[in-house]
């Protein structure tokens, strides 16, 4: 990276730009844990209709949490609990954690905070990662909660990053406001690959999730899907996956335009 | 029945002190201030309503030779002797002040038990040459009692019953010695049925089949006892239970009573407080005060009460549990303050007391250096205590599987650190959505009947479009929870034209006779 015309600049400005320049240029992509730790703080816009926001941000958690690398003196697996903060509105809303829909692993380590007000919700989100227990917090609000500013999101920020949990926080029906979250997401549905054994059932969850601001990433647009317990990340809509055979009498199958 | 056999002698004969107060109420009430040391003298009774009038639990000398007897009227009491003092009766206070007594009496053994209402027995086995033989030993238990005002009765043998048997119906302060059961039987033959402990109804039958003495009943013979009274579930209903149990051939298991003190610290204040800084200096004082007793006695607590004594008489109490056990001095502070702010000092708080009236054995360990509690975060149970004293009690909870078939009963929320109970693993082609709605919300729905799969359906004022379905997963009723009429359910895995998933279900189906057209549902959304 180093070039000799600018060896006169001095060396630690120099290798800051070079560094910044290099991430900014790094697109994301799944399982990037690995060489740049986990995200710390993340935000993902999701509709209250679906239920995409959460699973993507489970996948995203899981994503990094698979792929970060295990310290030295760490225990081999790691058997912490993960917080989910719901205020009552986004329960209301989006419905509850459901033990077994969860996947596999999370099963028996959540452990579910309901909120009245959105100042609890972030006070137990704070809390939460403030926890050397925890393997990563999810919170959930609704709309744009006065609470939730740019000072309490750079709260949360500086939280995460002085102890290591991630938080994902999930904004349902909410307007893209000031955030100090390092990646922000916007996560819909998208319809899913062609499942195993039934062509005619949904099948693995897809998600058409779009990284609108990043700090260390370019933005971009991916099609998020998880097989087993892999995150996969496509640029290309595949039609094929879509050209679902409709082989039985009764249901139509149509095919949507693509919305913007 | 099985004796023990011939020719084994026991190691150890046991050695059982019964004490009886026959007038323990009355006693106690007399002790109670020292006015009512006049009424020694004029009838004195103690009473306890009930739904015919108030009757008569306890009655003092005067009143007794006036003609008063527990279990009589009042009002008939009254006729016999007009001038009758009454005071109410408190079985409550006397169960606790026996509790007390025996703890007290276990100076005479190591190991006491209450003998409610009114007696105590006291494990005085190879105790007695402490007080020079059984007759030292039971003239020191009178002397106690006579230095503390009550009456008593006592009586040491080699079985409970025995020994109760004794004290109530024999010579104050007989023994009886001996190893076999024809020894303690040859001592109590002359007693009354009664001293078996049985219920009244029992001693009647006995009194009119003729048998008035223990040692009538081993002269008709053990199959015709046994033939009359069949009720072998209470021992107090079963003369030969009751007898075996008194000559020592089948264990009477008695519950000792284990002295427990609460850890508990307090401070009472020269000059009340009136300000939150100074309460909160001295609530800090006081958890570490608690800190240390606790981690003295090896426990944390689980359950803390802090009263608040006022100047003006008023106590406040504010009561905080744990979600494991602590004693972490700044945790306690910490969830404390956040109870204290609506604290009324008025004219000042003159004492503060700290109580762990639920504590668990905690082990010490090595407690964080300051710089490792700042980077490494807090505990998880720490993290729950915090959150359960802002957001309120069941507000944190984790998700626990409960044997059910119907979805949303197939899950409970618990505590968080609770241990999880064992279940039975879910099916592994039971895909479930991954997070439910509190309450199912109904959907209209277009699709073939009765049992077509679901083509549109209209949810929230929007109308999705069904491209891919999977079902239907009947779900029956669970008959043995519900009514007859509740209505199956059919449930679908679908998906929209935009790729969003949902469970949705049709409750019934048509022509299954409990109801008309069958609703659909919403239940869950998928990932």
């Amino acid at each position: 990276m180093s070039q000799p015309d600018l060896s006169s600049l001095p060396t630690t400005a120099f290798e800051d730009v070079a560094t910044l320049s290099a991430r900014r240029s790094a697109r994301w992509r799944p399982g990037l844990a690995v060489q740049q730790g986990k995200a710390l703080h993340s935000e993902i816009f999701a509709s209250s209709r679906e239920g995409a926001g959460a699973g993507a941000a489970l996948a995203l958690a899981l994503d990094d949490w698979r792929n970060t690398p295990r310290g030295e003196g760490q225990e081999a697996e790691d058997r912490r609990s993960v917080l989910w903060v719901q205020t009552h509105d986004a329960a209301r809303l989006g419905g509850r954690p459901y033990r077994a829909g969860l996947p596999k692993d999370l099963q028996a380590r959540v452990i579910h905070v309901l909120a009245e007000k959105a100042e609890d919700a972030l006070f137990a989100m704070e809390e939460g990662l403030r926890c050397r227990e925890l393997a990563f917090v999810i919170g959930e609000m609704s709309g744009n909660p006065k609470a939730l500013d740019f000072t309490a999101s750079r709260r949360l920020t500086l939280t995460a990053q002085k102890h290591g949990v991630p938080l994902f926080l999930l904004r349902v029906d909410a307007g893209r406001d000031l955030s100090s979250a390092r990646m922000r997401w916007e996560v819909t549905s998208a319809p899913s690959n062609t499942a195993e054994w039934n062509a005619q059932a949904p099948g693995e969850p897809a998600w058409k999730a779009e990284l609108f601001r990043a700090r260390s990433h370019a933005p971009g647009e991916w099609l998020l899907a998880e097989t087993g317990t892999r995150l996969t990340a496509s640029k290309a809509r595949e039609d094929a996956d879509r050209a679902v055979a409709n082989w039985t009498a009764g249901l139509q199958h149509r095919r949507m335009p693509r919305r913007a | 029945m099985n004796a023990p056999a011939a020719g084994l002698s026991p190691p150890q004969t046991r050695r059982i002190l019964s004490i009886w107060l026959p007038a323990m109420a009355m006693d106690r009430w007399r002790q109670g201030a020292s006015e009512r040391r006049e009424f020694d003298d004029k009838p004195l009774v103690l009473i306890a309503d009930t739904a015919h009038g108030p009757r008569i639990e306890a009655a003092n000398r005067a009143g007794a030779a006036a003609g008063a007897r527990a279990g009589m009227m009042l009002a008939d009491a009254r006729t016999l002797c007009p001038q009758i003092v009454t005071a109410p009766y408190d079985p409550a206070g006397d169960l606790a002040f026996l509790e007390k007594l025996a703890v007290w009496a276990q100076r005479w053994g190591p190991w006491s038990a209450m003998d409610a209402p009114d007696g105590l027995l006291v494990d005085v086995t190879a105790v007695p040459h402490l007080f020079g033989g059984e007759n030292g030993l039971v003239a020191d238990v009178a002397q106690a009692f006579a230095r503390r005002e009550l009456t008593m009765r006592c009586a040491i043998a080699p079985t409970a019953g025995a020994a109760w048997a004794l004290s109530h119906h024999a010579a104050p302060g007989s023994i009886i010695g001996g190893r076999g059961d024809e020894d303690i039987m040859r001592a109590l033959s002359s007693l009354p049925v009664a001293a078996l402990r049985l219920d009244q109804d029992v001693v009647t039958v006995l009194r009119r089949l003729g048998l008035k003495q223990l040692g009538e009943l081993t002269t008709i013979g053990r199959d015709a006892i046994q033939r009359r009274f069949r009720n072998r579930k209470s021992p107090a209903a079963n003369p030969l239970i009751r007898l075996d149990q008194l000559l020592g051939r089948v264990p009477e298991p008695l519950l000792p009573v284990v002295p427990q003190q609460m850890p508990l610290v307090q401070r009472r204040l020269l000059e009340p407080i009136r300000h939150r800084q100074l309460l909160d200096q001295v609530v800090e004082d006081l958890a570490e005060d608690m800190a240390r007793e606790l981690e003295g006695r090896g426990e944390g607590a689980r359950r803390l009460e802090l009263g608040l004594w006022r100047v003006d008489g008023e106590v406040t109490v504010r009561r905080l549990e744990l979600a494991a056990a602590t004693r972490e001095a700044a945790h306690i502070v910490r969830l404390f303050a956040a109870k204290l702010d609506d604290i009324d000092a008025g004219f000042g708080i003159e004492m503060l007391r700290l109580r762990a009236s639920w504590a668990e054995p905690l082990a010490l360990e090595q407690g964080d250096i300051e710089a490792a509690a700042e980077n490494h975060g807090i505990a998880l149970s720490a993290l729950v205590d915090r959150l359960t004293v802002r957001l309120g009690e069941g507000a944190v909870s984790r998700p626990v599987p409960f044997a059910s078939h119907i979805p949303e009963r197939a899950q409970r929320w618990h505590p968080p650190l609770e241990p999880e109970s064992a279940s039975q693993g879910q099916l592994a082609f039971h895909k479930r959505p991954l997070k439910m709605l509190d309450r199912a919300e109904k959907i209209a729905v277009l699709y073939a009947t009765p049992d077509g799969y679901p083509q549109r359906f209209r949810w929230r004022g929007e109308v999705h479009e069904v491209t891919r379905v999977e079902g239907p997963e009947r779900i029956a009723p669970e008959w043995w929870r519900e009514r007859g009429a509740t209505r199956l359910r059919d449930y679908y895995r679908i998906e929209d034209q935009r790729g969003r998933r949902y469970w949705i279900y049709r409750l019934g189906i048509v022509g299954d006779g409990r109801g008309g057209a069958p609703d659909w549902y919403l239940q869950g959304l998928c990932a």
